[in-house]
């Protein structure tokens, strides 16, 4: 990225081949005057030379002083001071080359104004485009900065979101392995097993990556398996998909937290034996799952329900789908349902609505 | 001899520690429990020397038992809760077990308990109850014991509380409840931009607040929705109107 509007190599060259236009210009207006090839082309030499070397310096110091918006006399203050120093210096050498040349130099102290202002009005043109460069190469730094940010943020949050699923889980695995070991060796080494399978499947899983719905199923039938070995018990587990197909995919690990959140509630919010339903389906460019937990409409008002587990669903479905309708609840009586929408990809060909 | 009971609601969990216990044949398990109601009634029943109490359980969790015990006994949390968020206990209870444990961890906690008296042990389980208060479950609801039957209130049902001698009073569309805490304890667990103590005896839910109408000198009364009328003073009235934003 260009630091300064001279920075690149095609603005150095627009701005030289300016500068040596401009100058040649200057040398045949001096010769149609009637002075000599040799003044002219000095006095075209020193004036614009001077002329180029301050503009390239206001050029140069709003890179690093940059006036506050709107302050824009700032600017024309600093154009006209350098406007007025190269009259002078102009006069000042010129005479000092030529003492002798009376015409020239009275041409040259007749003309000055004239020469003054159009040297102010090439200083701020100058100013006025490198003030527009800086400010759009600010506006795109800020830019780059914010969508960099943000995608940080989403990883991050994505990232802890998973994270916080977790240990709660995995520790009350190992302490039921821990029981086992003693009583049950085999049972053990199986629960091992299907804990491992399970640990493997969640850490292969990447983020946003779409798995296929047997995919999911099979790894959450393991994560029931284990719930199964914990509170075998009170807990037992349905999961149907007469109304799926096999083309159906769905983001990974979206579905796991909705089962985790019904297990939850099912089995803290109630002290008998309770059944947990997973269904999946597809419903025109949809895959619909639904899950069905009890609970206590007593103790557990409806608010409530969106617990850690829906809320972090319903984020990863923003950011997914930039939707908020895809994740809904309700309950009857004691029985609260979870509807989870996923809209599927286009699939070449096939489709012809998108989501 | 001294008697144990179990509160974990995973059979297997209850199975470790009975099975480390075979190491200290000085303490029998008395009861084990599915969760903590049949905590409490065993508890009452039995006058354990010991509880070993698993956090999350069905209903009502592990702190919220002991809220409502009256002589609450000594205690060994057995949990898998992060280390984060059990820390902040560690001082009060008589020891925590994180799941899963070893062996040798149990036998620590089981010489802590041989160690310290029984007072020092009442004492700290009321200053880990007063702790456990602020985390985040016991924020959302408040659970109350009348008669034999326990009562859990979700905090948005909660319409306003009332000091009355050593208890509160939790008004509720269903009535009042006595709960055995102070309000100062409420003011810190409960959600300040909820809940607003409005009077030196009163905190009311600000969702509920419908007026504020000057009464006597330098006093006022919320009207709220349900009908009710709450006493607000200087200092509470300012309170309410920065939560409210007017």
């Amino acid at each position: 990225m260009a630091s300064s509007p001279l920075g690149t190599l095609k603005n150095k060259t627009i701005f030289a081949a300016a500068w040596l236009g401009w100058s040649i210009m200057q040398v045949k207006i001096l010769q149609d005057w009637g002075f000599t090839a040799k003044i002219a082309a000095l006095d075209s030499l020193v004036s614009n030379g001077l002329l180029a070397t301050f503009t390239i310096i206001i050029v140069n110091s709003l890179r690093y002083y940059r006036p506050k918006k709107g302050k824009y006399i700032y600017i024309i203050t600093i154009c006209a001071v350098k406007a007025g120093l190269w009259g002078v210096l102009v006069k000042y050498i010129m005479s000092n080359i030529f003492p002798a040349e009376t015409a020239y130099l009275d041409f040259l102290e007749k003309f000055m104004p004239i020469r003054f202002d159009i040297a102010l009005l090439v200083a701020l043109c100058m100013a006025l485009i490198s003030e527009l460069f800086y400010t759009l190469e600010e506006q795109k730094d800020s830019e780059y900065r914010k969508t960099d940010a943000e995608k940080l943020a989403r990883e991050a949050e994505l990232y802890k979101l998973r994270q916080q699923l977790q240990p709660h889980f995995l520790f009350n695995s190992l302490n039921s392995i821990s029981a086992l070991i003693t009583i049950q060796p085999a049972q053990a080494r199986k629960m091992i097993q299907q804990l491992s399978d399970f640990l493997r499947g969640t850490l292969k899983k990447e983020e946003n990556q779409w798995i296929s719905l047997e995919d999911e199923l099979q790894h959450l039938q393991l994560y029931l398996d284990i719930e199964k070995v914990r509170f075998g018990h009170r807990l037992n587990t349905a999961v149907t998909c007469a109304g799926a197909d096999a083309k159906l995919t769905l983001p990974s690990m979206l579905l796991q937290p909705l089962v985790e959140n019904a297990i939850k509630f099912g089995l803290y919010d109630t002290t008998e034996t309770v059944t947990i339903t997973i269904d999946a389906a597809r419903e025109s460019h949809y895959l619909v799952v639904t899950i069905q937990n009890p609970f206590d409409p007593e103790t557990s008002s409806p608010k409530q329900g969106t617990g850690f587990g829906l809320s972090s669903v319903q984020r990863r479905l923003y950011l997914l789908f930039a939707r908020n309708d895809l994740l809904s609840t309700r309950h009857t009586d004691n029985l609260f349902t979870t509807v989870i929408k996923i809209p599927q990809p286009k699939a070449v060909g096939t489709e012809t609505l998108n989501y | 001899m001294k008697k144990a009971i179990i509160v974990d609601d995973e059979p297997l969990a209850r199975m470790v520690v009975k099975e480390y216990l075979l190491q200290h044949p000085n303490i029998t398990v008395v009861h084990e429990c599915n969760d903590g109601f049949e905590g409490i009634k065993a508890i009452i029943q039995h006058q354990p020397d010991v509880v070993f109490l698993d956090i999350q359980m069905p209903k009502i969790n592990g702190f919220e038992m002991l809220e409502l015990v009256e002589q609450p006994p000594a205690v060994i949390f057995t949990t898998a809760f992060d280390e984060y968020a059990i820390k902040a206990f560690e001082s009060h209870a008589v020891d925590y077990l994180l799941k899963p444990f070893s062996q040798d961890r149990f036998d620590k906690a089981i010489e802590r308990l041989t160690e310290r008296d029984a007072t020092v042990t009442l004492n700290n389980t009321r200053d880990l109850l007063d702790t456990a208060a602020q985390g985040p479950q016991q924020n959302q609801r408040i659970v109350v014991k009348t008669g034999n039957k326990i009562k859990i209130i979700p905090i948005d049902e909660v319409h306003y509380l009332e000091s009355a001698d050593d208890y509160v009073k939790i008004h509720t569309k269903e009535g009042a409840f006595l709960k055995n805490k102070t309000m100062g304890h409420f003011e810190k667990v409960l959600d300040p931009q909820q809940f607003v103590r409005t009077h030196r005896s009163y905190m009311v839910n600000v969702q509920l607040v419908t007026r504020i109408d000057p009464y006597e000198k330098e006093n006022f009364l919320a009207q709220l929705k349900t009908g009710a009328q709450v006493p607000v003073s200087k200092t509470g009235y300012a309170k309410l109107k920065s939560v409210l934003g007017i």
